[in-house]
Order: structure tokens, then sequence, then C-alpha cells
């Protein structure tokens, strides 16, 4: 491994943890890192990036001020081109999603998504994938390529220290004109709702564990007990069962009650990352093997159906 | 308009009964406790297919990679709306990762002309969320991933992408074009009893490697750029303390901790 891009992610003028974590892994290997970072206004990233970065290779110009798929792509493609780095890592969020498979078809490089470890063996990249919502993993090995790409998991990879000081380098932008059949817009915001729930102190969460909406009253009950707000799983808010403001993780809220209770929870990642602040976190799930006891200080094996009636009379009796 | 909706039949993994245990060749699970169904974010596609048809005219084609055994979920797409479908099944695809099944489902779609192809923005059983933009790279037409809204414009399409946090990025693109549809943008609608009906008389048509004009060295994990070659059990830090008990003495433990650590 000669030469490792990385492309960085920043939305509305913020650079996104996910720099760092890219940058970590990046950096473990014995090879140049260069960091790509397409913006417009962008020093102040730059300089953030370059302790992490034997180079940061910029391309400041208005038309990255938003991502655009099809013009970062367009970019990507020149820089890579031109400077045949070996192996680049993308991030494995909504925006490098959206580029991931078409570049690394376009640069007929082997690539593999949403990864959770990498390794380079001999001269060759390695990757761990994670299946079945947590429950396995598998090691992934790429067909010979001039160039490998990956795209990395957040939160896999806690990010380190950044202990260089690597050069900022300005490029003219490679891309002529914008792309004509995808445009940007504009950006709108989730709808806020009666109950922040980053601020609760206690949160009572629900997944597809519970079932059907019938059920939620009873969860209702035992979060009125408790003093504790009710949030959810993506599965739960998909069904419509909870409002959106409430949804627990990656494309929800990141929380830290003093308590989480998860009840009838997998514990995907998406919705983990959202949740793994938490003080005390106690899961009840009907499966042994479900990835949410991982998490947890405490866990019940069980039909929640059964627990959370009982809870609500221990409680009861607690409380007198 | 014309509209491919590609969906994936997978193991039910909310079911607390359906376990994954890697099976002796260490590449594959054992399957034969799993219940089947159709992908989570691939109903979601379907509903989306089917809403563009009632609100624009036009018709929807289902397509799957896939046996026999898939055809439950085919008909149940069929049965909510979809006209026909194409279901691509042949033992050489066995293996493929994203790029090759994005070749295989190409040249299922490939003759029908579609203005739009949905797909799913993420498989819940191996999970690349790739296939799509794969699928779009090789027709060459632009893409959009984790699409939860789409409005039909003149000429083009208003849709909204979910990224982190909930944020909805808008873009306008250009048809033809491969959506990838998250969860949660639409009510994906039961199948009606006469809809189910009708479905049984809808055609499903079977290609095979030789019927798609692939060649063998385009599929399966030949035709792919990286292949899983192992599975293995997370190495897991520390698990939870588990109560064990019926839910009275579960609940009851449980109560007592809470109790000491101030939370009651
Ligand atoms: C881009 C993207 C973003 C996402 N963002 C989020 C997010 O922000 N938040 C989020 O939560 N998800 C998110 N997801 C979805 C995530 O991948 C999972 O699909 C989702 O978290 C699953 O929700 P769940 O745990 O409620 O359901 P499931 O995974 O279906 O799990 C249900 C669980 O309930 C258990 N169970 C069933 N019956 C009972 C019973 N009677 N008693 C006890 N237990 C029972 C089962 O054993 C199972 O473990 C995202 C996905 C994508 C692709
Ligand atoms: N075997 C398959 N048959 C039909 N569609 C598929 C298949 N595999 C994946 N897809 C589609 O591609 C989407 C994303 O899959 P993945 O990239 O594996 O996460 C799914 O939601 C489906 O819409």
């Amino acid at each position: 491994m000669h030469e490792i891009f990385v492309l960085a992610e920043h939305r509305q003028g913020e650079l996104r943890d996910i720099n760092f974590e890219m940058l970590t892994l990046a950096g473990k290997f014995d090879s140049k890192v260069t960091t790509v970072l397409l913006g417009s206004g962008v020093d102040d990233f730059a300089s953030k990036l370059a302790p992490f970065s034997d180079k940061v290779l910029v391309v400041d110009d208005p038309m990255f001020e938003s991502f655009n798929a099809l013009d970062y792509q367009a970019a990507l493609k020149a820089l890579i081109e031109q400077e045949k780095p070996h192996l680049v890592i993308i991030p494995n969020t909504g925006q490098g999603a959206d580029i991931l498979a078409s570049l690394a078809l376009a640069m007929e490089a082997s690539f593999t998504s949403d990864i959770i470890g990498l390794e380079i063996e001999g001269d060759k990249p390695v990757a761990t994938r994670a299946f079945y919502g947590g429950k396995i993993n598998g090691r992934i090995e790429f067909k010979d390529a001039d160039l490998y790409m990956v795209g990395l998991r957040e939160g896999a990879i806690p990010a380190g220290e950044g202990t260089k000081s690597g050069e900022i380098v300005k490029v003219d932008n490679p891309v002529g004109a914008t792309a004509e059949n995808r445009k940007f817009l504009e950006y709108v915001q989730p709808e806020i709702g009666d109950v922040d729930i980053t601020q609760s102190a206690m949160l009572v969460s629900v997944g597809r564990g519970i079932r059907e909406d019938k059920n939620l009253p009873m969860i209702e009950d035992l979060a009125k007990l408790l003093g504790a707000d009710v949030s959810g799983s993506r599965a739960v808010v998909d069904a419509g069962w909870l409002p959106t403001d409430r949804q627990v993780g990656i494309s929800g809220k990141t929380v830290k009650p003093k308590l989480y209770l998860a009840l009838g929870i997998s514990g995907a990642f998406q919705h983990v990352t959202g949740m793994k602040g938490s003080d005390v976190v106690v899961a009840v799930n009907k499966d042994p093997d479900a990835p949410i006891f991982q998490y947890a200080d405490y866990g019940i094996v069980d039909d929640l159906l059964k627990v959370v009636p009982a809870m609500i009379d221990k409680i009861k009796e607690l409380k007198g | 308009m014309k509209i491919a909706v590609c969906v994936k039949q997978v193991p039910d993994t909310s079911d607390p009964d359906t376990e994954v245990h890697i099976d002796s060749s260490g590449k594959g699970v054992d399957q034969s406790k799993f219940s089947f169904v159709i992908n989570d974010a691939d109903n979601f596609a379907v509903e989306e297919a089917i809403l563009l048809k009632e609100k624009h005219g036009g018709e929807v084609v289902v397509v799957n990679v896939g046996s026999e055994a898939a055809n439950q979920v085919i008909r149940m797409a069929l049965a909510k709306g979809g006209d026909s479908a194409v279901r691509l099944d042949d033992e050489k695809f066995a293996g493929s990762d994203p790029v090759a099944l994005a070749r295989i489902l190409q040249a299922g779609i490939k003759d029908l002309g579609c203005d739009v192809v949905l797909t799913g923005c993420l498989a819940s059983d191996d999970g690349y969320g790739a296939v799509g933009v794969a699928l779009a790279a090789l027709m060459e037409v632009p893409h959009a991933a984790y699409v939860k809204t789409v409005e039909v414009l003149n000429g083009t399409l208003k849709i909204g992408r979910e990224l982190e946090g909930g944020l909805l990025e808008m873009d306008e693109i250009s048809t033809p074009c491969v959506l990838t549809i998250q969860t949660g943008g639409n009510e994906p609608r039961y199948a009606s009893f006469k809809g189910i009906r009708e479905a049984s008389k809808k055609e499903i048509k079977v290609m095979d490697l030789a019927a798609t004009g692939l060649s063998e060295d385009q599929v399966g994990e030949a035709g792919s750029v990286a292949v899983m070659v192992q599975y293995s059990v997370p190495v897991v830090g520390e698990l939870a303390e588990i109560l064990e008990g019926d839910a009275n003495e579960t609940a009851g433990k449980l109560a007592g901790i809470l109790k000491e650590k101030g939370l009651v």
C-alpha cells in the first residue's frame, strides 16, 4: 500500500466524526495518508484534518458547498487517476454510500461496503463486515486490482489522536461543470415534537418486539411509573406507532439517559449508535443471541409482554 | 411510467426464534429453521412503486434474483399491484457480491425500458447497501441512495434522501434513474384477497444464466470483486448480567437493581 485516500465528510458547515475514525484506520498502515477534502471555504476543516494526514488535498470550489454524488464522483475519479492511490476509504454514510459502488465501478476497483475492520495482508486489504444484523461477522477478500475501495461504518473504529502535520495542498477543481441530471436543492430539518428525548433522564424504548401498537399503553404505564419518556427503534417509528422525533439511533436521536430500558429491540448498530452512551442499559428480549445484550448492563431473556406487567407490579410495590 | 422494483427474500431476523448458525463450510448459515420474508426496505420500495403507478399510470415489474422459494415474496408484491415479474435463477448466481448481483438484475430489466428502478436501501441479511448504486452505474443512469420521499415533477423527480440524524437532502434527479428506498417513507399496504387471487394468474418470467446473456465469469464468486470467504462469531466484550427466573422473579430483581441505583 503506497498511498491511501480518505474522503472527508462534512455537512452544513460541520466536519463529521467519521473523518477521524477513517483517518485512524488509515494511519495504522505503513502508507502515506492523503485526505481528500471537497468543499467551499474549508480552510478550517483542512487544518483540523491535517494532524491526522500526511497530506490534505483540497478542492475549494462553490460546486462542493453541498453534497452532490455525481459531482463528488467526478472529482474523486479525476484525483484518483492523477495520484493513483492503492486504497480509498469512504465513509459508509448517507453521503458515502451514495458514491462508493458507482465510483468503484467507474474505477474498476475491487470494493466492499460497510466494513467494521480492515487489515493489509501482503499488499492487499482484507475486510471484516457484519452480517445478519450483527449476529455474525464475515471475512471479505478482494479480487486483485490496482485500486481497492472500502466504506467504513460509523463508530466501528475508535478515533485516535492526530500526531501528524500534513501539508495542505489546494488543487483546481478537476470537474468542469456540475452534473445536469442530479441537482442538490435544499436540506429539510427533521420535525421537532413535544418531548426532546436527548434531554430525558430515563427512557423506556420499544422495538418491533412489541408486535402491535395495542401493546403501547402498557409501555406508557411503565414509563409513567418510572418518570421516563417513551422512545423507540426505527422499526416502530416506520410502523407509525411512535412519532419520528422519538426515534433513537443513527438516523434519529443520540440519547444518554441515566436509564435506557430496551424492550424488544434487537440492537442493530444503527440503533446502538444512538444509545450506547446511556448510563445504565437494561434489555428485555426473547432471543438470548440478540446483539443488544452486548451493550446492556442487565438483561432479561423473556417475553416483554410478560415482563412489563410484572415490572409495573413490582415498581408499584416498591413505591408503596 | 415504467417501474422496476427489486425485491429480495431474507430470513426474518426479527423473529426471536430465528437462530443464525454458521454451517460446516464456514461460508454459509444453516437456513433450515429460517422463516423468510420480503426485505424490510424492499417492502417500502414496492409500495413506492405502486403509489407512483397509481398516481401517474404505467406498469410495475417485480424483479428478483432467487430460487423458486422467492415466488412467495414476488407473488405478494404482485398481489399488492405489481403487473409482472422476472425471477433470475441459476445455481451459478450463488455467492454473488453487489456487483455481480447488479449485473444479473440489469440483465433482467435491460429490455424493459424502465423510467425508474427502485431497490431497497439495504438488505437485512448481508446489508451491503450497494446493489442499487452498482446497478445504476452499470445502467449508466443517475442514482440516489436512502430515498424516503419521491415526487414526480415535469420530466424529473424531486427526491428526499435521508441522512444521519434524520436530515433530508432534497435533490432533483432526471429519469431514467435508480433510487434506493429507505424504510418509513410510506405505509406499505396489505394485499387484498382479490389481489392475491389475481396475482396467481400474473406471469413470473424465469431467466437462467443463458437467458441473461451473461457469461459464467460475470456472475457468482467469479464475477464478484469481493468475496465473503469465512463467517465467524463476533468477539464481544462483556455481556449483560442476565437476570434469571420467571417474569415475576426477573421483574422483581430488576426493580431491586433500579432502586439500589436510585433510579426508582
Ligand atoms: C441508513 C439506516 C439508518 C437506520 N437508522 C436507524 C435508527 O436511527 N434507529 C434504529 O433503531 N434503527 C435504524 N435503522 C434500522 C436498523 O437497521 C434495524 O432495522 C432496526 O433498528 C430494527 O429495529 P428493532 O430492533 O425494533 O426490530 P428487529 O430487529 O426486528 O428486532 C425485534 C427484536 O424483538 C425481539 N422480540 C420479538 N418478540 C419479542 C417479545 N415478545 N418479547 C421480547 N422480545 C421480542 C426479537 O428477538 C428481536 O431481537 C437504520 C437502518 C438504515 C439502513
Ligand atoms: N437477490 C436479490 N434479488 C432482488 N433484489 C435484490 C437482491 N439482492 C439485493 N437486492 C436489492 O438490492 C437492495 C440492496 O441490497 P444490498 O446492497 O445487499 O444491501 C435490496 O434491498 C434489494 O432491493
